[in-house]
C-alpha cells in the first residue's frame, strides 16, 4: 500500500512538541547549561567545556555509588522477576480469589513513596520497630541505622515489599491471556508442569516480562525517596545510590557543575540500557 | 485404535439442574467403530465442543460412560486416555523448531530418540512439513501452524482416537479445501478413529462417512450425508443440511390424510398415529417442481446461481423456496407445486412420524 505524502501532518505533532519542551527539553536545557559552564552566581558563567564530565567520569565517588546502583538493580530485579512470576501463578483464575488478590496486590503500589520509607524506617527500628525489635530477640545483631548489610538487607527488602506486586500484576495479566486450548493441547501431549511452564507460559509472558523487566530497571536504577527516607544514604554512603549522591552533590554542596555533568552521564546510562536491552528483545522477536 | 461408545451421557455446567436447558448435553449415546471417519455437526452452542472435550478427558460428565474397547474409561485423564486432539486454532509451542514441536509428545513419553526421528519424519512427509523441520514454529503461516498440530495428534502411532475442534476456523478458504483433502487422505492412509467437530455441513459431509447431527444438546440423527440429505429425522436436520435447506410446513393430520394448505398430499409414510401438539410436512427444494395441479403459490422471485435458479414463493401458510433446472422456465404470478412423494415427510413435534 502507498501511503499518502502529506507534509502538513507535522502541525498536528506541534501542541506535544510545545508540551514536551515545556516539561522536558527546556528543563533539561538548563542541565545542560550547568554542566559545560562555572557559575558563582549572579547569572555570570564561565565556559568550562567537558571539564566536569572529565571530573566525574574520574571520580571515586561516582565509581562508588554507580557500583552500588548497578549491585542495588540486579539483586532487586533477580529477586522480583522470578517472586513475581512466582506469585502470579500461584494466584486463583477465577472467583472471589482473583479480585482479592489483585486488590491486595496492589495496595503497596498505592502507598506514596516516602510513606514506604517511612514505614520501613518505623518498622525496622532496632528498638521499637516490629521487625528491628523481632530480628533482636530472636538474637539476631540488628540495626540498620549502623551495619551496611543490614541497610541493604532493609532497603531491598522494602523495595521487593513496595514493587513486587507490579511484576505480579503484569506476569498475571500475561498468564491470564493464554487461551486454554494451550494448557488442553499440553495435557493432551503428555507436558509435565515444568514443560508447561518453559514452553508455554514463560514464552507467552515474554512481552509483558519484557515491560516489567524494563520498568523495574527504570525506576531501581533511579530510586531515591525510599531509600533516602529509610536510611539517608547511611550508614556513611552505604546506601547512596547515584540520585542520593547526586542530590548530595548538587544542593548539599551546591557543585553545580559536576552535580549538572553527573546527572547527564546518569540520563544517558539509562536510556543506554533501556535501548540495549530493548533491542536485543526485538531481534529476538524479529527473527522467530 | 479403538472403538469409541458413550452411553447415557448428560452434562452441565450448572451445579444444579431445573430445567432442560440447563444441561449442555442430554442423554447423547453414540457407538463409534473403530477406524471410522465421523463428525458432529451442529450450530455453535449445540454442545458439540462440550461433548469432544468429554471424550478427550478435558471435561468430566456429569452423568454417563464413556467406553473405549467396551472399557469404561470416565475416571481417565487426557495422557491416560491416549487421545490427540486438534483445536479450533493452532496450538504450537512458540520457542521450539517444527521438529521439536512434533517429537513434543514423543519425548513426554520417553520414546528413544532414534525412533522418535524416523516418526516425525515420517508425519512431516506426510503433512508436506519436511523443508521447514528445523525453522521456528511460530515464523510459519496459520495453516502451517494447524498441519503442526495437526502432526503432533499423528505422531503418536498408538492412539486411540484423533479429534477434530472446528479445525479449519482459521484456514483461508482455498487451503481449507486442500487441508480437508489431505485429512481425508490421512484417514485413509492411518485408519484411525477420527471425529471431526464443526458447523460447516460442507466440511461434515466431505470428510465424514457418518455424520452426526446436534441440536441443543441433543444428537438429533445419525446417518451418511445422503441419509441426512434424503430423510432428514428431525426439522431441524432438514434445514440445517441442504442449501437452501428444507421446506417446512404446517398440515392437518386427518385420519391417514395429510393437508396442506387444503389440498391433500402424498407422503412417504403411513401415518398410523397423529396425537402431537405440532404436526409438519417437510420436502427438500430440489423435490419440488412446478404442476397443473397442487399446492397454490405465488411467485414472488427467481434468483439463479449458474448451476440451478432458487424460486422463492409464498403458499398460504408459509414460503416455500424450490430449485430448478437454469434452462427451466419459472411460471410468473400463481402457480401450483408438485411435491416427490419419496421425498416428503411427515412430522409430529419436530421429529419425524415413522
Amino acid at each position: 500500500m502507498n501511503k499518502t505524502v502529506n507534509q502538513k501532518a507535522w502541525f498536528f505533532v506541534i501542541p506535544v512538541f510545545v508540551l514536551v519542551a515545556f516539561n522536558a527539553i527546556i528543563p533539561l536545557m538548563t542541565v545542560v547549561n550547568y554542566a559545560f559552564q562555572e557559575t558563582f552566581g549572579n547569572n555570570v558563567f564561565m565556559w568550562e567545556g567537558t571539564r566536569w564530565f572529565k571530573q566525574i567520569m574520574l571520580s571515586e565517588r561516582f565509581h562508588a555509588s554507580l557500583g552500588r546502583q548497578f549491585l542495588f538493580t540486579f539483586i532487586i530485579l533477580f529477586i522480583q522477576i522470578p517472586l513475581g512470576i512466582a506469585i502470579a501463578l500461584t494466584m486463583p483464575k477465577e472467583g472471589i480469589g482473583v479480585p482479592v488478590c489483585l486488590v491486595l496486590m496492589s495496595m503497596p503500589l498505592l502507598i506514596p513513596w516516602n510513606v514506604v520509607g517511612a514505614m520501613w524506617n518505623i518498622f525496622a527500628l532496632p528498638d521499637i520497630g516490629f521487625l528491628g525489635h523481632s530480628l533482636n530477640a530472636l538474637g539476631f545483631d540488628y540495626n540498620f541505622t549502623q551495619q551496611i548489610g543490614d541497610a541493604w538487607f532493609t532497603t531491598i527488602l522494602m523495595d521487593v515489599w513496595h514493587w513486587t506486586s507490579l511484576v505480579v500484576l503484569l506476569s498475571y495479566a500475561g498468564l491470564r491471556s493464554i487461551q486454554p486450548a494451550y494448557y488442553q493441547a499440553a495435557e493432551i501431549d503428555g507436558a509435565s508442569r515444568w514443560a508447561i511452564f518453559t514452553k508455554i507460559e514463560l514464552p507467552k509472558m515474554k512481552k509483558v516480562l519484557t515491560i516489567a523487566i524494563l520498568l523495574r530497571f527504570m525506576d531501581s536504577f533511579m530510586i531515591y525517596t525510599e531509600p533516602f527516607v529509610l536510611t539517608g544514604g547511611g550508614p556513611g554512603n552505604a546506601t547512596a545510590f547515584l540520585s542520593i549522591d547526586l542530590v548530595k552533590m548538587a544542593l548539599g554542596q551546591f557543585d553545580l557543575g559536576p552535580a549538572a555533568a553527573m546527572s547527564l552521564i546518569y540520563f544517558f546510562i539509562v536510556l543506554l540500557v533501556c535501548w540495549v536491552f530493548y533491542t536485543l528483545m526485538m531481534r529476538n522477536e524479529e527473527k522467530s | 485404535m479403538a472403538k469409541v461408545t458413550l452411553k447415557g451421557l448428560s452434562h452441565s455446567y450448572l451445579k444444579t439442574q431445573s430445567s432442560d436447558s440447563d444441561w449442555a448435553i442430554r442423554g447423547v449415546d453414540i457407538d463409534w467403530n473403530d477406524g471410522g471417519a465421523y463428525a458432529l455437526l451442529g450450530p455453535s452452542g449445540c454442545g458439540k465442543t462440550t461433548l469432544l472435550n468429554i471424550i478427550s478427558g478435558l471435561i468430566t460428565p456429569t452423568k454417563g460412560d464413556i467406553l473405549f474397547d467396551d472399557k469404561v474409561i470416565s475416571g481417565l485423564s487426557p495422557v491416560e486416555r491416549n487421545i490427540a486432539q486438534i483445536f479450533q486454532f493452532p496450538v504450537i509451542y512458540d520457542t521450539m523448531t517444527v521438529y521439536d514441536n512434533l517429537a513434543f509428545p514423543l519425548r513426554n513419553r520417553n520414546i528413544p530418540e532414534e525412533e522418535i526421528k524416523a516418526k516425525v519424519q515420517e508425519i512431516a512427509e506426510m503433512l508436506e512439513l519436511s523443508s521447514t523441520l528445523n525453522n521456528r514454529a511460530s515464523g510459519l503461516t496459520a495453516d502451517g501452524k494447524q498441519k503442526i498440530s495437526l502432526g503432533r495428534g499423528l505422531v503418536r502411532s498408538d492412539v486411540n482416537a484423533i479429534m477434530f475442534d472446528e479445525p479449519l476456523t482459521v484456514i483461508d478458504p482455498h487451503l481449507k479445501w486442500i487441508l480437508r483433502s489431505k485429512l481425508k487422505e490421512l484417514h485413509q492412509k492411518i485408519n484411525r478413529t477420527m471425529i471431526y467437530v464443526t458447523h460447516d455441513q460442507t466440511e461434515a459431509l466431505t470428510f465424514a462417512d457418518q455424520v452426526v447431527v446436534m441440536h441443543e444438546g441433543q444428537i438429533v440423527q445419525t446417518g451418511t450425508p445422503v441419509d441426512l440429505f434424503e430423510k432428514p429425522k428431525h426439522t431441524f436436520v432438514g434445514y440445517f443440511i441442504g442449501s437452501p435447506g428444507m421446506n417446512v410446513l404446517p398440515c392437518q393430520i386427518k385420519g391417514n390424510d395429510v393437508i396442506v394448505n387444503g389440498k391433500k398430499i402424498e407422503t412417504h409414510q403411513q401415518i398410523k398415529k397423529s396425537n402431537f401438539n405440532k404436526t409438519e410436512v417437510g420436502v427438500r427444494p430440489e423435490f419440488i417442481s412446478f404442476s397443473n395441479e397442487g399446492i397454490p403459490v405465488k411467485v414472488l422471485s427467481v434468483s439463479n446461481t449458474g448451476r440451478h435458479k432458487i424460486v422463492d414463493t409464498e403458499s398460504e401458510t408459509g414460503k416455500i423456496k424450490i430449485i430448478a433446472k437454469s434452462n427451466e422456465d419459472i411460471p410468473s404470478g400463481s402457480a401450483f407445486l408438485k411435491f416427490k412423494k419419496e421425498y416428503t415427510y411427515t412430522y409430529g413435534d419436530s421429529w419425524i412420524i415413522e
